[in-house]
């Protein structure tokens, strides 16, 4: 993915993101980090293709973003794992509906979903809770089935706001774990975190620091980023 | 990916919850539909009585010879009959016998005007083709020639006004089908808003897993075809029940003119129409409505 003088403003009002430049590698980990109202969830938005940007160049999977016509964007879309802050579970389905729904969108089929969707609710220590509706879980159960649900369809890109923050620092590495395996199975993972012990469980994750809506990136690297070996991830 | 509305699966299903026919959409269908059907039950029935006293009376001529002396009248008749028989484009000429003349007059009268020895006038229909009733005029003089006492009253004259008045009913009948179809429509795009803002959570998570608008709008085109089909055929059951009770009324009357607005089974394959018809209807317009409001996201 790549980002080029990219700036974002809502209706008339100042730009919330200004002169973002960054190349993201294919199987990369990045951090996204930065205080409040720093605009990590407008760029968030942007990356997960929530918004088009009000100026500025975004290339995702080799393709022109900026351009593209609406009605190609949900392939692109359906190559891209989501975790929102809240969840943004569907209140009246029960967690395996839920983590069954983005291979619904791709049309799996009904006897082709259970198997993959047992798993991940075992992955995630929600077997026992499949039938269960969200409002029912608890914080951090919800964020397991959201988490759960992003990653099912093996995308080629994760982002994630906040993933850890509702679960116990258990949970936490063990999420952050399946994050790094997903990573090394070659998905581009881009999460979105207050959490500073997060930022040192990766050795190989990469950071951006978003202040005031600029990214900082005083060496080049985002923007250049160096080319180096593989992790065993098939990229 | 087939885009039937009723192709959706149970899990697709679930993605809608609401009770069936909890809302109050399918109810507005049954009333509009019900409606729909006598109005356009009311427009059928008085094109087929137009069309049924245009060909029984169009094209009539009623010849009365008025004398009071009976064998003046008797032979003047004979000689009307004979002459129009001769008349080229005259397709019928029937003398209204004795007894029709008599229960016309006992209707009109009373009974005890039969006995009272008044002077009866000999009434002759005749039924012209279009060529010869253009030329009635011509007809009368020459009838008058043969049988001084006959007057000539052409149908059309005091049918007019009243084949007018059916064609306005008929016209007014068809708005009504219209506007009550425009009012469904309506309905129906405001079902569509409400549900899409009461979905919007659902929505905007599965367009952000990649659903197209078009497996969105499928949804919710399933739901509202299921609404018309439940409202469309309880409003059309009912219509037909209470055209039904109307229909043995007009029987129990026996009018000529109302029994001629009678419905056939065209006419009854057309109010079914309706139903099926407000479903194609509402499932475009619900699909129309939910696209453009899908659209308005990127």
């Amino acid at each position: 993915m790549q980002f080029d003088n990219v700036g974002l403003r809502y209706g008339t009002g100042a730009e919330t993101l200004s002169d973002i430049s960054f190349t993201l590698r294919r199987g990369g980990f990045y951090f996204l980090t930065g205080p409040s109202g720093a605009g990590k969830t407008s760029l968030l938005k942007l990356l997960y293709l929530n918004q088009r940007p009000s100026r500025g160049l975004i290339r995702l999977f080799g393709e022109d973003l900026v351009s593209m016509p609406r009605e190609r964007l949900p392939g692109f879309r359906r190559r891209i794992g989501v975790v929102f802050q809240d969840f943004r579970l569907v209140r009246h389905l029960s967690a395996f509906d839920n983590v069954a729904l983005p291979l619904r969108v791709a049309g799996v089929e009904d006897r082709d979903l259970e198997q993959p969707v047992r798993e991940m609710l075992a992955w995630v220590g929600l077997s026992d809770r499949a039938s269960a509706r969200p409002a029912t879980l608890s914080g951090g159960e919800q964020q397991r089935v959201a988490i759960a649900r992003a990653v099912i369809g093996r995308p080629d890109m994760l982002v994630a706001d906040e993933p850890t923050g509702n679960v116990d620092p258990e949970m936490a590495a063990r999420l952050l774990h399946l994050f790094d395996a997903l990573n090394r199975l070659g998905t581009t993972i881009i999460v979105a975190t207050h959490d500073i012990h997060l930022l040192t469980r990766i050795g190989r994750a990469e950071m951006m620091r978003l202040d005031r809506g600029h990214l900082a990136d005083p060496t080049g690297a985002l923007r250049h980023p160096p080319r180096r070996e593989s992790t065993g991830m098939s990229a | 990916m087939v885009n039937l509305p009723f192709a959706v699966s149970a899990a697709d299903r679930r993605l809608l919850p609401e009770g069936r026919f909890a809302g109050p959409m399918p109810w507005v269908i049954a009333i509009m539909m019900f409606l729909t059907v006598l109005a356009g039950a009311g427009g059928l029935g008085l094109r087929r009585g137009a069309q049924g006293l245009q060909s029984s009376l169009g094209e009539r001529l009623t010849v009365q010879i008025v004398d009071a002396n009976g064998d003046v009248r008797e032979a003047q008749a004979r000689a009307a009959l004979d002459m129009l028989r001769r008349q080229e484009g005259v397709l019928a000429v029937k003398r209204v016998s004795e007894a029709e003349m008599n229960a016309i007059m006992t209707r009109v009268l009373g009974a005890g005007a039969i006995e009272a020895d008044l002077p009866v006038p000999v009434m002759i229909d005749v039924d012209l083709n279009p060529a010869a009733y253009a030329r009635r005029d011509v007809i009368a003089a020459t009838l008058r020639d043969v049988a001084p006492a006959a007057r000539v009253d052409d149908n059309a004259t005091w049918l007019g006004p009243l084949a007018n008045l059916l064609g306005s009913l008929k016209w007014l009948a068809l708005a009504l089908v219209v506007l009550m179809t425009a009012a469904t429509g309506a309905a129906v795009v405001l079902a569509a808003r409400g549900a899409l803002d009461t979905h919007r959570g659902t929505i905007e998570v599965m367009h952000l897993m990649g659903s197209t608008d078009y497996q969105v709008a499928r949804l919710f085109q399933r739901r509202i075809a299921l609404d018309a089909l439940f409202g469309g055929a309880l409003g059309f059951i009912a219509g037909v029940v209470v055209l039904a009770g109307i229909g043995s009324r007009v029987g129990a009357l026996g009018s000529d003119l109302l029994g001629s607005a009678g419905l056939v089974a065209v006419d009854w394959l057309l109010l079914l129409a309706l139903p099926v018809a407000g479903i194609g209807l509402a499932m475009l317009v619900a699909r129309m409505t939910v696209l453009r409001a899908l659209r308005k996201m990127l």
